[in-house]
């Protein structure tokens, strides 16, 4: 099993090897000298040319990646073009926000996915299942800022009773948390109720319901405890998810988090805090496949034993 | 149900069937009624994308700046924007962007998702390994991201959008195709047509290629609502397409600053978006469960 998972680790930092030169590459093809974009139209050649090589942009583009990667191994991410700092520096800054969001996203996610999708599947054709599952889908349909605008509109702006913007309290929080939060919790609601729909059809369910058990236990012992095993896989990958993708709910609820420095970064052809702010995302949603892998073995006995 | 799975368990059968097509096809029309009606919500949008000019007074970018962020009213049906615009035909033509942002890119995604699939399922070796890490490589970017990215490399033109969109979602094509080759190829029919000599890209046009067709049309109709909501979200952060052309997704950036003022500017195409990916949704959703028992949902 430690086997697997080593392995695992080694095709992650592969891919994440790749993924930083395939930017690093994609970036570098625009042509215009990102000097030029730093200091104005009007800088002189002389100083530009200084600056260059200060920076070692005349150096063959993979020994830049190479000195790129050393750097980024000592936390050295580059200085950001358009805010003078640098990306570390930056992102340090930017990245309790971030966290916050993403566990208030997924905490309302989990709650409400859980709940909704085990009351759905209990009462299968009921009305609520369906009101559930209505409202499960319009979570996958709706785009993030959309539902996002409409909450603030809602609670905002008529009733008045949330902050529309910022971080400073933990009030600022729910909204986006729920519109960034409403697309995972439909997709758990939905997933949740289809394999206990599954697990309650199995013999042993039978059994443990004619050994007397009461429903709720037959539901919280013997059920959902083997209906969760994908659910726990698929809310790792949506962490790491809502970890990385929370750019347009940043971008809407003007909070100061990564999603809303990589937009910085690229409306400012900021190219180290484009660099450092995709890879940062990226980096998350390996490790966030990773963990969901090596759970699903943790977890899974038949999966354990083969290996 | 029992006629899927007759189908499923001999297997071959089902495959070469004629009424493959035919007969899952009035299951569906018989009963799902959600995908019928999407279906016929879908052939509506195309038609008003089209008929645009037949259908509205007004002009797409035609100003009356004596009407400007005026109400709903029997005038104007959704009411109008900043410059006086109409949103209503803004929305017309605005689906026509959307539409083709939509159906362009996962086309082009599915062909060469497909092909290159195909190629590693049923290469297998170092070919597979190429194609497939690449696969992974563009699947580990979030994928907004990676569009944002690509669409900051490339500008933002309408092919630059297409091309965009068509990168983010070839992998996950390739990935489903190569397992149903991969599947496919162990039946029987290839085996023997392998042996009697028939050439590779034969095998793949003619036996491979067909069986993978249901798989395919429906992460297509799954395909054209995700590639408009991605190319909303990238209009939203102002980075998809660019003025002139009006997709839902940017008129939605653009009236967001009136969004306490005047809401309709946002909430009608969002409203537009939401109906358009539904309606796909349900119509894929459908679809599978009629052609293509064995796609789980992504």
């Amino acid at each position: 099993m430690l086997n697997t998972f080593v392995r695992r680790l080694g095709q992650a930092v592969i891919v994440l090897l790749a993924v930083a030169l395939l930017l690093f590459v994609m970036l570098r093809i625009i042509p215009g000298n990102p000097v030029t974009t730093m200091m104005g139209e009007h800088a002189d050649s002389a100083t530009i040319e200084r600056m260059t090589r200060e920076m070692g942009l005349d150096q063959p583009i993979l020994t830049q990646f190479f000195q790129y990667l050393l750097g980024a191994v000592r936390g050295d991410f580059g200085t950001s073009y358009s805010l003078k700092k640098p990306v570390a520096e930056l992102m340090g800054a930017a990245l309790g926000n971030t966290v916050k969001l993403a566990v208030f996203a997924s905490l309302f996610a989990w709650v409400t996915g859980i709940l909704c999708g085990v009351l759905a599947a209990v009462r299968k054709n009921s009305i609520p299942d369906r009101l559930f599952m209505g409202f499960s889908l319009l979570g996958v349909s709706m785009p993030v800022f959309v539902t996002a605008m409409v909450l603030q509109y809602v609670f905002g702006y008529l009733l008045r009773w949330l902050p529309i913007s910022g971080a400073e309290s933990w009030t600022s929080f729910i909204l986006p948390a729920i519109a960034l939060g409403w697309n995972s919790a439909g997709s758990i609601a939905r997933l949740v109720r289809s394999t206990l729909l599954g697990v309650l059809e199995e013999d042993y369910i039978d059994t443990a319901r004619a050994k007397g058990r009461t429903p709720l236990g037959v539901l919280t012992r013997h059920a959902l405890r083997n209906a969760m095993l994908p659910v726990i896989t698929m809310m790792a990958i949506q962490f790491s998810g809502l970890l990385s993708g929370a750019v347009i709910t940043e971008t809407v609820f003007s909070i100061n988090g990564i999603g809303q420095l990589t937009v910085r970064a690229i409306s400012g052809r900021d190219i180290p805090l484009m660099q450092g702010t995709v890879l940062f995302a990226v980096t998350i949603v390996i490790l966030g496949n990773l963990a969901a892998d090596s759970l699903y073995s943790v977890l899974d006995p038949r999966i354990r034993k083969g290996g | 149900m029992r006629k899927k799975q007759t189908g499923a368990a001999s297997g071959i059968s089902f495959e070469t069937d004629r009424s493959r097509w035919t007969a899952p096809l009035r299951d569906l029309l018989h009963h799902n009624k959600i995908a019928v009606v999407s279906a016929v919500i879908i052939l509506l949008l195309v038609l008003a994308a089209c008929l645009a000019p037949v259908l509205t007074p007004y002009g797409e970018t035609q100003m009356d700046l004596m009407n400007r962020l005026s109400p709903p009213s029997a005038k104007h049906w959704l009411g109008t924007d900043e410059g006086g615009r109409d949103i209503l035909t803004r929305m017309l033509y605005g689906s026509r962007i959307s539409l083709m942002v939509g159906i362009v890119p996962s086309l082009l995604s599915l062909v060469l998702g497909t092909a290159l699939g195909m190629l590693a399922g049923f290469r297998g070796g170092k070919t597979d390994a190429v194609i497939m890490r690449a696969a992974d490589i563009m699947l580990a970017f979030p994928s907004i991201l990676l569009a944002m990215v690509i669409m900051y490399t490339l500008g933002g033109d309408l092919p630059a959008v297409f091309l965009t969109l068509t990168l983010v979602n070839w992998a996950e094509v390739a990935r489903i195709t190569r397992a149903e080759t991969l599947r496919l190829k162990e039946n029987e029919y290839v085996e023997a047509a392998r042996v009697i000599g028939v050439s590779r890209m034969r095998i793949m046009l003619r036996h491979i290629l067909p069986n993978c067709l249901p798989t395919l049309i429906v992460l297509f109709t799954l395909n054209v609502p995700a590639a408009i909501m991605t190319e909303s979200s990238l209009s939203f952060l102002g980075l998809g397409i660019q003025p002139p052309y009006a997709s839902w997704g940017r008129m939605i950036n653009i009236g967001r600053q009136y969004l306490y003022t005047a809401p309709w500017l946002c909430f009608a195409p969002g409203a537009a978006i939401m109906v358009c990916v539904l309606a796909f949704h349900f119509l894929g959703d459908g679809l599978r469960d009629a052609l293509d028992p064995h796609l789980k949902k992504r």
